[in-house]
């Protein structure tokens, strides 16, 4: 386990469950034995405005929020959202923008949330059984087949396409 | 011990609750309206208020007769509340009574930023400052343990990172026990005419007096042995900031910001080369450090606005004052598309009105399309701005003047608008429009009592705001817009076409909550017929 602090940052807009994969991604963390903290702004999301969630997790983790321009991952539900939040990117940072998992290809599209974890959570220091355990934690039994599949999906891509990943850090 | 991801918020309900809290209420507000749900959730006795003062009444009450209670609100309502809230602390309490502000630097959710650590000051109050969910847990039964030690009110100083950042908590094994409500008369501690405060204020200033030697030596206050180049004094979440961002550093943590540890933070100040003061908003440590003689560094007047972050403490203890990156400016929040609201500004926006706005979803009117909000500035304050309004503009703008407030705000302070309105009638009248959703929309869908139904959504008493409305003598008609825009509009026209009082309800239930007010509302029918049949009956399935 690396003592070093894992910075991800969720983004998209109001709706698009990027609390809800927030949560999952923390609970994952947990279950793996991290110390994690996670800082959002609520309150004003529902209205369909930005919303960005920090998720850091580590051995020990001080300050809930990320420090601008350090997030070491950078998930983005909306495509509007990237412009504004790729300053959050530390360099050498990686990007997953909405359009990583194509819309086409998933059975819901409101499951972009988890298939963009999915696509992370290769990235990430914390075993897919794990990753899968938290993501069945969080939603109702019968989103839990959807869900998984679009996990998959997102992990596969960030596996098939890793050298492309690899590419698109800023 | 297991360790729970818990926000601040939900720490503070799961606290409330191993802590005996006999009784929890207060007002929603970002970002404090979680902690009261989630103790309700914990089976927890918890209730909404129609506004803050009246929570803090009923908080006080409950602790006058030996319970502890819990009143929460969003630093705004302290305002609300600020009343009874320096009188409580001459009469002091006999259970324990901690009262929750959650301040919101930076404002994410609110109209001002407004440090209320001014507030314990002056008050005189002893007030705990918790860093995380897990110093909100633990410091929550010192909170309590400090009310009950010297019979006084307690503020909980909360900060939106503090309440909405989640983080892993371990909760007691084995709960507070309170001691049983009994009323104890005590006439001269609680009556507070002239004879008794006056002795009640002395006796205040001389708990406080206690609480600052018991400050001085208590473990509230955490120091850490660092680098002697560089000693950070600092409170609240801005301890983790500053952990972060000078790791080598010596810290004194605050966790009880007033009274103030003087004689130990003169020692640590003295102790160290360079001593800065790391805090968010207002610099009040700062300022009572300096008033005491202790030669401390405090942060560039750019630092008190907006939240502080690693980032910007690196700043501050960099001394560097160069422009700041722009924060990242996202969509803004906007009507939800179905909104029910959007006749209502077009028609606001048609008839060209000078609109005296509220705070609530509907604050929102003021984003294009419509822009048709002319002012926002607190709870209720629709009524008397647009009356004052109306009073001195000459008659072709007063006739367009209009003033909009939410249900749950009309129940909040807007009622007491409308007595004003009744009794200094501007000469060509005034039009009030309640947009009413049936919700508190804004923070998330609470309950209040023109719903009739409370916190947990069960039947009970319901204010009627066109009942109220027609008691006090006000034409009220009531109108669905979103189901008939254009006789919105014309009802509308009319009303300013005359030099009448009038009171217009725009109903239609909030488009977020619909679904869920009919599956609250069809239980809570079921419940009012069968107590209409027999008293003290319940359906099976309520």
């Amino acid at each position: 386990m690396s003592t070093t602090v894992t910075n991800v940052i969720l983004a998209g807009l109001g709706g698009q469950g990027v609390i809800k994969a927030s949560d999952i991604l923390a609970d994952a963390a947990v279950r793996a034995g991290f110390d994690v903290k996670k800082a959002e702004v609520h309150g004003m999301s529902q209205r369909g405005g930005s919303v960005t969630s920090d998720v850091r997790f580590g051995v020990k983790v001080l300050s809930p929020m990320i420090p601008r321009g350090e997030a070491d991952f950078l998930v983005v539900l909306s495509p509007s959202e990237v412009v504004v939040t790729r300053p959050l990117l530390r360099p050498g940072g990686v990007l997953f923008a909405p359009d990583f998992v194509p819309e086409a290809e998933l059975v819901n599209k409101r499951s972009l949330n988890v298939a963009l974890l999915g696509a992370l959570s290769a990235y990430l220091d914390i075993p897919e059984r794990i990753f899968l355990e938290a993501v069945r934690a969080a939603l109702a039994e019968r989103l839990h087949a959807v869900n998984e599949q679009a996990f998959q999906q997102g992990r596969a891509r960030a596996a098939k396409a890793g050298a492309a990943a690899l590419g698109k850090r800023q | 011990m297991e360790k729970r991801l818990l926000s601040g918020d939900e720490a503070v309900a799961l606290a409330a609750r191993d802590a005996g809290i006999a009784l929890g209420t207060g007002y929603p507000g970002t970002p404090s309206t979680e902690i009261l749900e989630a103790f309700g959730a914990l089976g927890g006795r918890a209730q909404w208020a129609p506004n803050e003062k009246v929570a803090l009444e009923v908080g006080l009450g409950a602790a006058f007769g030996g319970g502890r209670a819990l009143v929460t609100m969003k630093h705004v309502g302290l305002n609300v509340a600020a009343d009874p809230l320096f009188t409580a602390a001459y009469t002091g309490v006999t259970g324990a009574l901690v009262v929750v502000t959650a301040d919101d630097p930076g404002m994410a959710s609110s109209q001002n930023e407004q440090d209320n650590r001014r507030y314990a000051i002056a008050a005189g109050l002893p007030m705990l400052s918790p860093a995380d969910p897990q110093e909100a847990y633990d410091y929550f039964f010192r909170a309590v343990e400090l009310s009950e030690r010297w019979s006084l009110p307690v503020l909980f100083r909360m900060t939106t990172r503090v309440c909405h950042s989640k983080a892993l908590v371990a909760s007691r094994a084995t709960p507070m026990t309170p001691r049983a409500p009994s009323f104890v008369r005590d006439i001269p501690g609680r009556v507070m005419v002239p004879a008794f405060a006056r002795p009640a204020h002395r006796k205040l200033r001389a708990k406080l007096a206690e609480i600052a030697t018991f400050g001085d030596a208590s473990d509230l206050h955490t120091v850490t042995e660092g680098s002697r180049d560089l000693g950070i004094i600092t409170d609240g979440v801005c301890a983790l900031h500053a952990a972060e961002a000078s790791p080598g550093a010596s810290f004194f943590k605050i966790g009880l910001v007033h009274p103030l540890p003087i004689e130990r933070l003169r020692a640590f100040a003295a102790g160290v080369k360079r001593c800065v003061v790391i805090e968010e908003s207002d610099p009040v440590i700062a300022e009572a450090l300096r008033a005491a003689g202790i030669a401390v560094e405090s942060k560039p007047e750019a630092f008190r606005f907006g939240e502080l972050d690693v980032a910007r403490v690196r700043r501050i203890l960099a001394r560097d004052l160069s422009p700041e990156p722009p924060l990242p400016r996202g969509k803004p929040p906007e009507l939800c598309a179905a909104c029910p609201y959007h006749p209502v500004f077009a028609a606001l926006r048609k008839l060209d009105c000078i609109v005296a706005g509220d705070i609530g979803c509907y604050t929102l009117g003021v984003m294009e399309p419509y822009r048709a909000l002319d002012t926002c500035v607190a709870m209720g304050a629709s009524i008397g701005v647009g009356l004052g309004l109306r009073h001195v503009l000459p008659a072709d703008q007063a006739r367009r003047v209009v003033s909009i407030i939410g249900d749950s705000t009309f129940i909040h302070s807007g009622v007491s608008g409308i007595m004003e309105m009744v009794y200094n009638p501007p000469e060509l009248g005034h039009v009030v429009i309640v947009l009413d959703n049936g919700i508190t929309a804004m923070t998330g869908q609470q309950e209040h009592p023109g719903t009739g139904r409370t916190l947990e959504h069960q039947a009970t008493g319901k204010i009627s705001i066109e009942g109220l409305a027609r008691a006090m003598g006000i034409d009220t008609a009531i109108l669905d817009p979103f189901a008939n825009p254009a006789g919105f509009a014309t009802l509308l026209a009319e009303k300013l076409a005359t030099p009448r009082l009038s009171l217009i309800v725009a109903r239609r239930p909030c488009v977020l909550a619909a679904a869920d007010i009919r599956g609250w509302e069809k239980a809570a029918e079921a419940t009012r017929a069968a107590q209409a049949c027999c008293p003290g009956a319940v359906p099976e399935d309520a």
